[in-house]
């Protein structure tokens, strides 16, 4: 109790003297931009937000290089909505101008409660759930496709890879994790599937729990359908469970494609499988391979995490460091950290040079960027490759898979 | 019962050292938020909230002796209940804190029929309470109507309206303050009635309970069904105030244990306890983050979890009962008052 | 085909429940002597987990093989714990030792993290994808090992307790501890050796549960919740209790995602659990405290 009143009442005063010097302090600070970056580096969500923060570590030098100052406070919301909310309340207390973050959609909505109420810009680098462009926040932006998009363009991909190889599905089974995130792209699926008419038929559409400790008892099912198209939506490491369970069961389809979902790019993916990782194809927005701000962008990653991979890293710290991109920038031209002023700025942003495959990075009325492209990207020896859609791709993609066994 | 009586003979009873005590921190409670920042306000929203469920879950085990474990059913379900009610008829959730507390009493009601009806008892209730939750949290997953595990959400609207729960953390914060002198006042006129005594004849030896003509069966339901109410009541405020309910992490059980950590280590069964115990945990929690980042210069993830595990650890070493009969008897309170 | 679908789901829930099963057994062991819930359960198979992981990663020792030296350091661990934090808990209520071992858990799940960070991690075998082919049944050749080895573990429990001098004192100590007591038994001696065992047979299910999926430290508090089920179910404190339990369970789980749907699996689990309590409100094999 009594370190709670003293941090109060120091914190009051400090609070009072910062009022009184206000104009002061604008322009002393006018230099750099204080962003916020909160992810789930603990907890239910830490592989995710961990891959992000490595983004994160490598922002500040590139953005030097570009001509942007900023300083970069982390912040681990420990994958608990109450964390996140409080300690958004604490960023902007020590000054932070812009927040980033939060991967998962109830953090994000917990964070936007804060930012709209004090009127600090909050770019949204990872979370899909329609909702959070949909509330009408004002001091929201988000650089990231919403889970309906994500299937749009995932299915639009497996049409463009099917016309691309001449190949034919007959038979598809759709299996999801009934998590926030996969039940959100089971609502799009059944939303635009029969939209899109692909030539396939979608037999069924299977939701696994995420808390489940294998997915033998799913594959199995499946094999019983003898699929040869399977579309999933996994989480992190049940991709690896998922595919293990497949080729102990001898079950062999023509193809796995995920039309948007996690879990097939992570370095435990690559790790756990090895080669039988390979030909695996996702659409997702993927680090566009020949942009150049992607290649200098791999330059800064590669220096801050000399243990990891940018390729594996390349969607989750891509979007992560475009993030702190859109506040620097829109910084810039503002000239100002005051929050209303920095979010039209925001609001205003035309980014044509970036990091994601896609337009320039604009935000509409609601505050949600159009024009994010995706890309079919492939599992090739271990490396995530862009295989469509052409202009980006650097590689062709394989199908039908290889057989499972006699990989190397 | 006539509720002022019971409050009139509360005052009369308790000690006046306490009493002013108590009327000093809520005098400090009510003017604080002129001195705090919205962050301080946040955390003190938190405070209260979990000191409320502490109450309520304290009623239960404290009081009656019945561990449960998944309280964070009937915050789910006073959650999915107002915002429910808020979202798709436009009732006002100070009107469905009535219907969000029958429904998780009568979630209760089932739970404690099964539990006491075939003489479920300890850990085997306990973990009857934590099947229900999960269940909850399945179904919640599975049923669509209320978005599935996609997620409910309370559409945001500019407007301040205190009595839809619409506003910032000043209204929350005196919201949740009131519920938690509510939830307090309540706790102690129930353990001065006759129900009261009923459940500590109960929770000390229940066959001499029975010996005694307590209808014992009568006494646990009572407790738990009066508990997963109040409980409800602060899911409704807790929904509002995150505009946002997913079943995966309001039903989880993570949430359970976390609203049972604060009653036991500020002194089960004791109505100061779960107060103290939210003051002392929420706190340490906020402090332990910022100090990691003052020390190390940034986060490092795991590093505060891990000191807050061990300050768990130490402070039940040192002070088995909770800390508020410790704190009692360095402040000179006569022992068996409050 | 309806047929041999079900067929394989079940040989696959027996397989999966017998590993769950050596799980629990851990949990009750200590339960029915020393009286303590361990709630770090979960956190300890993790641990285990991790140790198997670390033993193939860096000198390429099968999880099988490794599950003995893993179980003997839990051994000491658990011998450890039991004489140091544990024992001045023993006659402490239920919550206070929930606290310390909640607060236990916490330290465990992110000091593994901050060790191992939060990726998956699982070992390899050369056989790992291997499987064979029976009739219409395809069987996991890892799950068939896990499932052999869960049973040899239990077997060795069960006959420790059976025949030998110290099996026999502690089971002494578990029915009758002024008794135990009174013929002069170390009661502080017995619950350490309790807790040991118990530990060990945790120790020895994470080695195997890292053949068959991934250890990340996050499942910690799964885990514990499933041992805990199991336990329940069986009957807190009956060694052959938890070992039907994982079966149940296991049958139970696996039958349920076919025939209800897989998102609803663990829900099966608890049905099982609220129906075995309503009918026998000590376990199936439990006895009446």
């Amino acid at each position: 109790m009594k370190t709670t009143t003293a941090i109060t009442r120091r914190t009051a005063m400090a609070g009072a003297a910062a009022t009184l010097v206000a104009p002061a302090v604008v322009k002393a600070q006018g230099q750099t931009l204080k962003i916020g970056s909160l992810l789930p580096r603990s907890g239910f969500f830490a592989q995710a937000g961990q891959s992000m923060h490595r983004g994160v570590l490598a922002a500040p030098e590139l953005l030097k290089d570009l001509g942007y100052n900023v300083e970069i406070i982390h912040i681990d919301t420990e994958s608990n909505a109450d964390v996140a909310r409080t300690q958004a309340e604490r960023a902007i207390n020590d000054g932070c101008h812009v927040l980033t973050g939060a991967f998962d959609s109830g953090h994000t909505l917990a964070i936007a409660q804060v930012t709209e109420q004090r009127q600090v810009p909050f770019v949204v680098n990872v979370a899909a759930a329609p909702q959070i462009t949909e509330q009408g926040y004002k001091f929201l932006v988000r650089n990231f496709q919403t889970g309906g998009q994500l299937v749009t363009n995932g299915l639009r991909l497996i049409k463009d890879v099917m016309d691309a190889k001449s190949i034919k599905f007959e038979k598809a089974v759709f299996l999801h994790a009934n998590d926030t995130f996969g039940t959100a792209q089971r609502n799009a699926m059944d939303a635009i599937w029969p939209r899109v008419a692909l030539p396939i038929e979608l037999v069924e559409k299977i939701a696994y729990d995420p808390r489940a400790q294998d997915l033998s008892v799913e594959v199995t099912k499946i094999r019983s359908i003898n699929p040869d198209l399977v579309m999933c939506v996994t989480r992190a490491s049940d991709a690896i469970k998922m595919v293990r369970d497949m080729v102990r069961q001898r079950f062999q389809p023509k193809a796995i494609i995920s039309p948007g979902s996690p879990g097939f790019y992570d370095e435990e993916f690559y790790q756990a499988l090895g080669p039988l990782a390979d030909f695996v194809l996702f659409g997702l927005p993927w680090a566009n391979p020949k942009a150049n701000m992607t290649q200098a962008f791999e330059r800064a990653f590669v220096k801050a995490n000399p243990n990891n991979r940018f390729a594996v890293d390349s969607f989750n710290a891509g979007f992560a460091f475009e993030g702190m991109l859109i506040a620097a920038d829109a910084f810039k031209r503002a000239g100002t950290t005051n929050g209303p002023q920095l979010m039209e700025a925001v609001k205003a942003t035309n980014l044509a040079d970036h990091v994601m495959i896609g337009g320039p990075i604009t935000f509409d009325a609601k505050g949600q960027n159009p024009n994010i492209g995706s890309a079919l990207v492939q599992n090739l020896r271990r490396v995530p490759t862009v295989v469509l859609p052409k202009d980006v791709a650097v590689a062709e993609p394989v199908l039908p898979f290889p057989a499972w066994q006699g990989r190397s | 019962m006539n509720p002022f009586a019971t409050l009139a003979r509360l005052v009369d009873e308790a000690p006046r050292r306490a009493l002013l005590l108590l009327a000093a921190l809520v005098a400090v409670l009510l003017v604080a938020p002129v001195a705090l920042d919205r962050y301080l306000l946040s955390v003190f929203f938190l405070i209260f909230w979990f000191a409320t469920v502490g109450q309520a879950w304290n009623i239960m085990m404290g009081f009656c002796g019945q561990l449960s474990l998944g309280h964070a059913l009937y915050v789910g379900l006073g959650g999915y209940v107002g915002a429910l009610l808020w979202v798709k008829f436009g009732i006002s959730p100070a009107i469905a804190i009535v219907p969000a507390m029958l429904v998780a009493m009568a979630f209760g009601a089932v739970i404690g029929w099964l539990g006491f009806r075939f003489g479920i008892e300890g850990v085997y209730f306990a973990l009857l309470t934590i099947a229900f939750a999960e269940v909850a949290r399945i179904g919640f997953d599975n049923w669509s109507f209320v978005g599935g595990a996609a997620g409910f959400f309370i559409p945001v609207s500019a407007a301040a309206s205190p009595v839809n729960l619409r506003g910032g953390p000043m209204l929350f914060y005196y919201v949740a303050l009131a519920m938690m002198i509510i939830a307090f006042i309540l706790c102690a006129a129930l353990r001065r009635s006759r129900l009261g005594h009923a459940w500590l004849a109960v929770r000390e030896d229940a066959e001499a309970a029975r010996a005694l003509g307590i209808d014992v069966f009568r006494a646990k339901m009572a407790a738990v069904v009066i508990s997963a109410a109040m409980t409800a009541v602060a899911g409704v405020v807790y929904g509002f105030y995150q505009n946002n309910l997913f079943p995966s992490q309001t039903f989880d059980i993570a949430r359970s244990i976390e609203m049972i950590l604060a009653p036991i280590i500020g002194g089960l069964g004791t109505l100061f306890g779960p107060i103290l115990g939210a003051f002392i945990l929420t706190p340490l929690g906020q402090i332990l983050i910022a100090l990691v980042e003052k020390i190390a210069g940034r986060a490092i993830p795991g590093v505060n979890l891990v000191f807050y595990g061990a300050a768990l650890m130490v402070i039940i070493w040192f002070t088995p009962n909770g800390v508020w009969p410790w704190l009692k008897k360095k402040l000179g309170i006569p022992e068996g008052r409050e | 085909m309806l047929w041999s679908l079900y067929a394989n789901v079940l040989v696959q829930g027996v397989l999966t429940g017998l590993v769950y099963g050596l799980m629990a057994l851990g949990l009750s062991v200590i339960f029915g002597v020393v009286r303590v819930v361990n709630f770090a359960h979960g956190e300890f198979a993790v641990v285990g987990m991790y140790a198997a992981f670390v033993l193939f990663r860096s000198f390429g020792i099968d999880p099988f093989l490794s599950m003995l030296p893993i179980a003997a350091a839990f051994f000491v661990i658990g011998y450890g714990l039991q004489r140091t934090l544990i024992n001045p808990f023993v006659s402490r209520p239920e919550h206070e030792q929930f606290i310390l071992l909640v607060g236990l858990a916490i330290i465990m799940v992110n000091g593994t993290l901050m060790i191992f960070g939060p990726d998956a991690r699982s070992a390899n075998l050369p056989y790992s994808f291997d499987s064979w082919e029976i009739g219409t049944i395809i069987v996991d050749k890892v799950r068939v090992y896990a499932a052999i080895a869960a049973l040899a573990v239990a077997a060795l429990l069960f006959a420790f307790f059976r025949f030998t001098a110290t099996g026999v004192a502690i089971r002494a100590c578990a029915d009758n501890l002024v008794g135990a007591a009174v013929v002069g038994l170390d009661v502080k001696k017995l619950y350490a050796l309790t807790f040991g065992l118990g530990l060990a047979c945790v120790g020895a299910a994470g080695a195997l549960m890292v053949t068959l999926t991934d250890a990340t430290p996050m499942i910690a508090p799964a885990f514990t919740l499933l041992a805990f089920t199991i336990v329940i179910i069986g009957g807190m404190g009956s060694m052959t209790g938890a070992i039907v339990g994982g079966l149940l369970i296991g049958i139970a789980e696996a039958m349920a995602s076919v025939l209800i749907a897989p998102s609803m699996k663990t829900m099966a689990s608890f049905g099982l659990l609220v129906l075995v309590l309503a009918l026998r409100p000590q376990g199936l094999l439990g006895r009446r405290a």
